[in-house]
């Protein structure tokens, strides 16, 4: 479990980093390493050269407007989860970093990291998705947005190619009258989600249900976003059957099986969760409509 | 007296040492040496066609590779078998490297040595090794059907057919006013210690000598089989076991064959050579344990009272037999637990499959025993009606019963007589902790918070400390310090501590004043190993043995000294003196320093002991027939045979029928280990092992696909329990001195793993009210299970019309 031979950059400006990674198609960038370097130790990854983004000023920044959050390349997870004017636009931030793996793995990962490795357990990616977000994309030409949609080709593929560095997501913030929760169930506490949900609810003036959504993690090759707005429409907020609305999300995911649950179990978790989150969100988007 | 430390929760000694990270383990040690890295066979069941090195040979610091081709002498041999048995008809072992066939994946095929493990797995990569793919036994079952064999010439896979009866089944099973039979299962773990394996090999040629530096709970043992393997005279090896992150059991095999190559490695390049096992090797190279398949059937009467139980176990020992049968011996001889069976007859069927091999690990075939029998227990008092507690109790063996002689032959080849214990008082002590009376109650208040309650529990005996001897070495020096000397090895137990309390206990001096070294071949050469909850047993007996030797004798000086009758003298804080006469006193470093006559005197201590330093009787020579110089004494322990620890779990656990997840929410424990060296240390001992119980229980398991590759061979998905999953454990202590060694003690190091799985299998089982009849349960088996309609449901679910949920 040693890494194959490497060469090793750090460079010290975005510019630098795109030249390295422009003069070497093999090249991988390493900003946390939380996900990268095992696969190094393992040997599933041999990138021929590692491009160690964490000396690049100005991508440890978190913006926090009216619009949303936008969280630079080098910010750890553990950041967000302790960001309060963040959570206060997007409270889906803290309350899914909170579920990323443990402490010593939050002080080090990265959550654009996290997103640009595309991993379906992930729970960045979900949010990401779930929030209507995108990351903005340097390369050799110039910088670019690419929407969440846009982004999650498979597992641990996304459509970055040639030299590229994600320097930014945006995670839009949640829209008024709305509410979010977010919970998982992982074998031990800080495994990767067995299935984990994101919902947000959004009322209308009435306190009737105007719009449900959500995204799960572990569950599907690339996150998804489903709309769940159906089975409780303008139903008041109090007298939703958030249970009907789990129960179309079980009809709408598609899950697998692995080592660790069968894709039947997965898909009554989705059921379960969808219906706990969404009693929650329901709760945090009805104290924030006035009555 | 204020040296009496036997007995107290003293501090560990040793963690100051080993949580600052000043802890000396085997990959801190030869920060010069050469790295040794190994291709695998990424194949089950295979021959070898060619192996092709040459893409490696351009790689810059490889210094060497080997196959088998390069084995010569006992190294192109099989590896030994370890413990050989009669009725293991058909051993087989695998070789240092692959001799044209490997039978699971992870086997050792070819050695690479280079100047850093990077580069040896550079080079190893490179190296390409074809094989011809042979059909895969994996799991118990497929061994059994023998669809495909594991060894060309075993065409039934079965390694041994280990039997053991104590009367005639048949006819008491057919007078029996009701029989049950059924079939269960539990499945794999593996000890998984944090440090891996690891050797580290120093050939001195000036010296012709070897040293040799090993993660393992034998060195004296891998002394021997090195020298063996490699031909060299044993005074010429020496094997240091350094500190150890964790032994477990799997520590106990040897030799590796890396603790043999790595040897061989270091003699022909004169130059030191490391292995540091990485934690994927550990999974697929190392060993596994607990497969097993049990038919059982059983007759009782209709008090629940037991007439015969008829027990059948298919058990996977994986490719290879190295450690013989003790594993199935342990289960066959230890599942009759704390129990009183009129008549018991058991045969195990050892089968091989292309997995990792099948010994020791923490427990060792005990769990599995425990399982069937308390099971047993369960399904009875589920027939009958009966409350589990109570079945149980009418089953016990009584305390007037002791010594008490199941007629059958244990682990060490010695009769199964327990030689003390109180098991129904263990059994009032649990139902007391854990509010077994009260589970009703329990079960109201979870199914307010929409939670389903169950309550399990299960009792065992354990046969610790077998023999067949440890020793001790104990001696003062003319400082005042006691070096104490044990050749069994330490993995983080608390040897250091407790040792030096039992010295110093036993001695008259202070804890502070002794130095214990454990698994040096250079300070002590006969050892046995640590397996078995032994350590405290033997070497514990052995050290005190040698202490009280060395306090003879030091009385025996200070009487002439202080011209005093011996039996006045007393030995209290590091001083000889005279029982209540203050000031007759003699230090004991100076009764040190005169048991050695001297002619030179190197320092002012040593000057007491020369020639001219005062009066000397010149009717007797310096150092009297039959006696030697020097304060020191060398003894012995051998038990006459194992001694019985025993004890008694129960889980609570609460289950979400949302979910299904599962949670002990409380587990308490009733241990009686005999006399207690250090209740805190067995606290420890106990705490670990439920932590490995709960592990076995709910989470762990050895994920082989059919082609027998291993799913799961990283801590990210094996699942071994963080602290966030291992319960708050309750302890009482009951203590029933062994009548069998001098300190009264019986082991504790396994104790606390051995009942998890069947007293968490029958706390589910009530809570849900599905037959558990597999072993470890995950929620989505569970959720399977539950939704089920073929099922079986326990009579007492039937009955009470127990609300499970079930889900859609």
């Amino acid at each position: 479990m040693k890494p194959a031979p490497f060469r090793y950059a750090d460079p010290r400006s975005l510019e630098e980093a795109l030249d390295v990674l422009a003069a070497d198609p093999g090249a991988k960038v390493l900003a946390g390493g939380q996900s990268l370097l095992p696969l190094l130790a393992m040997r599933l990854a041999a990138p021929a050269t590692l491009v160690d983004v964490n000396r690049v000023p100005g991508l440890d920044t978190v913006e926090v407007t009216g619009d949303g959050v936008r969280v630079g390349a080098l910010v750890r997870h553990a950041r967000l989860l302790h960001d309060d004017t963040a959570a206060g636009v997007q409270p889906l931030l803290a309350r899914a970093t909170a579920n990323v793996a443990h402490p010593a793995i939050r002080n080090r990962g990265t959550t654009v990291g996290s997103i640009a490795h595309a991993d379906p357990s992930g729970e960045m990616t979900s949010v990401l998705a779930l929030t209507g977000g995108s990351v903005t994309v340097a390369t050799p030409e110039g910088r670019s947005t690419v929407g969440w949609q846009d982004l999650f080709v498979g597992p641990l593929e996304t459509s970055i190619a040639g030299p590229a560095v994600v320097v930014d997501a945006f995670f839009p913030a949640l829209p008024e009258r709305s509410g979010t929760a977010f919970a998982e169930i992982a074998r031990r506490k800080g495994d990767y989600a067995v299935c984990g949900a994101g919902v947000v609810v959004t009322l209308d003036a009435d306190r009737r249900v105007s719009a449900v959504r959500a995204s799960y993690i572990s569950v599907g090759l690339v996150p998804e976003v489903h709309d769940l707005t159906e089975a409780v429409a303008g139903k008041p907020v109090d007298g939703a059957d958030w249970a009907a609305a789990g129960a179309l999300a079980r009809t709408l995911v598609d899950p697998d099986t692995d080592i660790h649950a069968s894709a039947d179990y997965r898909r009554l978790l989705v059921g379960v969760l969808t219906e706990r989150t969404l009693t929650d969100a329901a709760r945090e988007a009805a104290e924030r409509t006035a009555a | 007296m204020t040296t009496k430390l036997f007995g107290e929760p003293v501090r560990r000694r040793e963690d100051a040492r080993l949580i600052i990270g000043k802890g000396r383990y085997l990959d801190d040690i030869g920060a010069g040496a050469l790295a040794a890295a190994f291709v695998r066979s990424p194949h089950a069941h295979a021959r070898i066609t060619d192996v092709d090195v040459e893409a490696a040979l351009d790689v810059e610091g490889l210094v060497a590779i080997y196959t088998y081709e390069d084995l010569t002498g006992p190294m192109a041999e099989p590896l030994p078998v370890l413990i050989p048995h009669p009725q293991l008809h058909a051993p087989r072992t695998g070789y240092a490297l692959a001799n044209g066939m490997v039978n699971h994946v992870g086997e050792p095929v070819v050695m690479v040595v280079a100047t850093d493990r990077y580069l040896a797995e550079d080079a190893a990569e490179r190296i390409v090794v074809t094989y011809e793919e042979l059909p895969v036994v994996v799991g118990v079952d497929a061994a059994r059907e023998a669809r495909a064999v594991v060894h060309e010439d075993i065409p039934d896979n079965v390694a041994a057919r280990h039997h053991q009866e104590t009367g005639d089944v048949e006819p008491t099973l057919a007078a029996s006013p009701h029989t049950l039979s059924f079939t269960q299962y539990i499945e794999r773990s593996a000890c998984m210690p944090l440090e891996g394996k690891g050797v580290h090999a120093r050939w001195d040629p000036d010296d012709a000598s070897l040293r040799v530096h090993s993660s393992t709970q034998a060195s004296t043992s891998v002394r021997a089989a090195i020298a063996a393997k490699l031909e060299l005279s044993l005074d010429r090896v020496e094997v240091v076991a350094p500190d150890v992150g964790g032994g477990f059991g799997v520590k106990i095999v040897h030799p590796w064959p890396e603790e043999l190559l790595v040897p061989m490695a270091a003699i022909r390049l004169g130059h030191e050579v490391k292995w540091a096992e990485d934690r994927r090797e550990h999974f697929i190279s190392s060993a596994h344990e607990r497969q097993q398949r049990q038919e059982i059937t059983v007759g009782y009467d209709d008090d629940g009272r037991i007439t015969a139980l008829d027990v059948h176990v298919w058990h996977d020992n994986g490719a290879y037999t190295p450690y013989g049968i003790i594993v199935p011996i342990v289960t066959a001889t230890q599942l009759v637990g704390p129990y009183a069976l009129p008549v018991y007859r058991v045969v195990v069927e050892s089968v091989y499959t292309n997995t990792v091999i099948v010994t020791p690990y923490r427990g060792a075939g005990r769990p599995q025993g425990c399982y069937a029998m308390e099971r047993t227990m369960d399904r009875v008092a589920d027939a009958l009606g009966l409350d589990r507690a109570e079945v149980r109790r009418r089953n016990l063996i009584t305390p007037d019963q002791f010594p008490y002689d199941h007629h059958l032959t244990f682990q060490d080849g010695r009769p199964v007589i327990y030689d003390s214990g109180d098991y129904p008082g263990l059994l009032d002590k649990l139902v007391a902790l854990v509010g077994w009376d009260e589970a009703a109650a329990l079960r109201a208040d979870a199914q307010a918070r929409g939670k389903l309650l169950g309550v399990g529990m299960a009792l065992y005996v354990e046969g610790t400390g077998p023999g067949p001897y440890e020793g001790g070495h104990v001696q003062v020096l003319g400082s005042g310090k006691v070096l104490v000397s044990t050749g069994l090895t330490s993995q983080g137990q608390g040897h250091e501590t407790v040792f030096a309390q039992i010295v110093a206990s036993e001695l008259g001096v202070s804890m502070d004043d002794v130095e214990v070294h454990t698994g040096d071949t250079r300070r002590f050469g006969y050892a046995v190993g640590t397996f078995a909850s032994r350590a405290a047993v033997m070497s514990g007996n052995a050290v005190a043995l040698a202490a009280r030797g060395v306090r003879e004798k030091a009385i025996r000086i200070a009487a002439e000294v202080l011209e005093a009758n011996p039996e006045d003298l007393e030995i209290d804080e590091g001083l000889v003196q005279v029982k209540g006469t203050p000031g007759a006193s003699i230090p004991l470093r100076t009764v040190a320093v005169l048991s050695n006559p001297l002619r030179y005197a190197f320092d002012e201590a040593a000057k007491q002991a020369t020639q001219f330093a005062g009066p000397g009787d010149d009717s007797k020579p310096p150092v009297a027939p039959g006696d030697a110089p020097g304060l020191e004494h060398r003894d012995y322990y051998s038990p006459i045979r194992s001694t019985f620890a025993s004890g008694a779990h129960a889980a609570v656990v609460e289950i979400d029928p949302q979910t299904w997840e599962i949670d002990v929410v409380r587990y308490a424990v009733v241990h009686d280990c005999g006399n207690v060296v250090n209740p805190m240390i067995v606290e420890g001992q106990v705490h670990g092992g439920v932590a490995q119980g709960v592990g076995g229980a709910l989470y762990e398991r050895m994920a082989y696909d059919a082609d027998g590759q291993l799913q799961n061979a990283s801590f990210m998905d094996f699942l071994m329990p963080y602290a966030s999953e291992v319960p708050d454990v309750v302890i009482d202590h009951q203590e029933t001195p062994s009548p069998l060694n001098p300190l009264g003690i019986k082991g504790a190091g396994e104790a606390g793993v051995i009942p998890g799985t069947a007293a968490i299998a029958s706390a589910i089982e009530d809570a849900t009210g599905r037959r558990i009849a597999s072993m470890p349960i995950s929620p989505t088996e569970l959720y399977d299970l539950m939704r089920d309609e073929t099922a079986e449901r326990t009579a007492a679910s039937q009955q009470t019309s127990l609300q499970t949920g079930v889900p859609a």
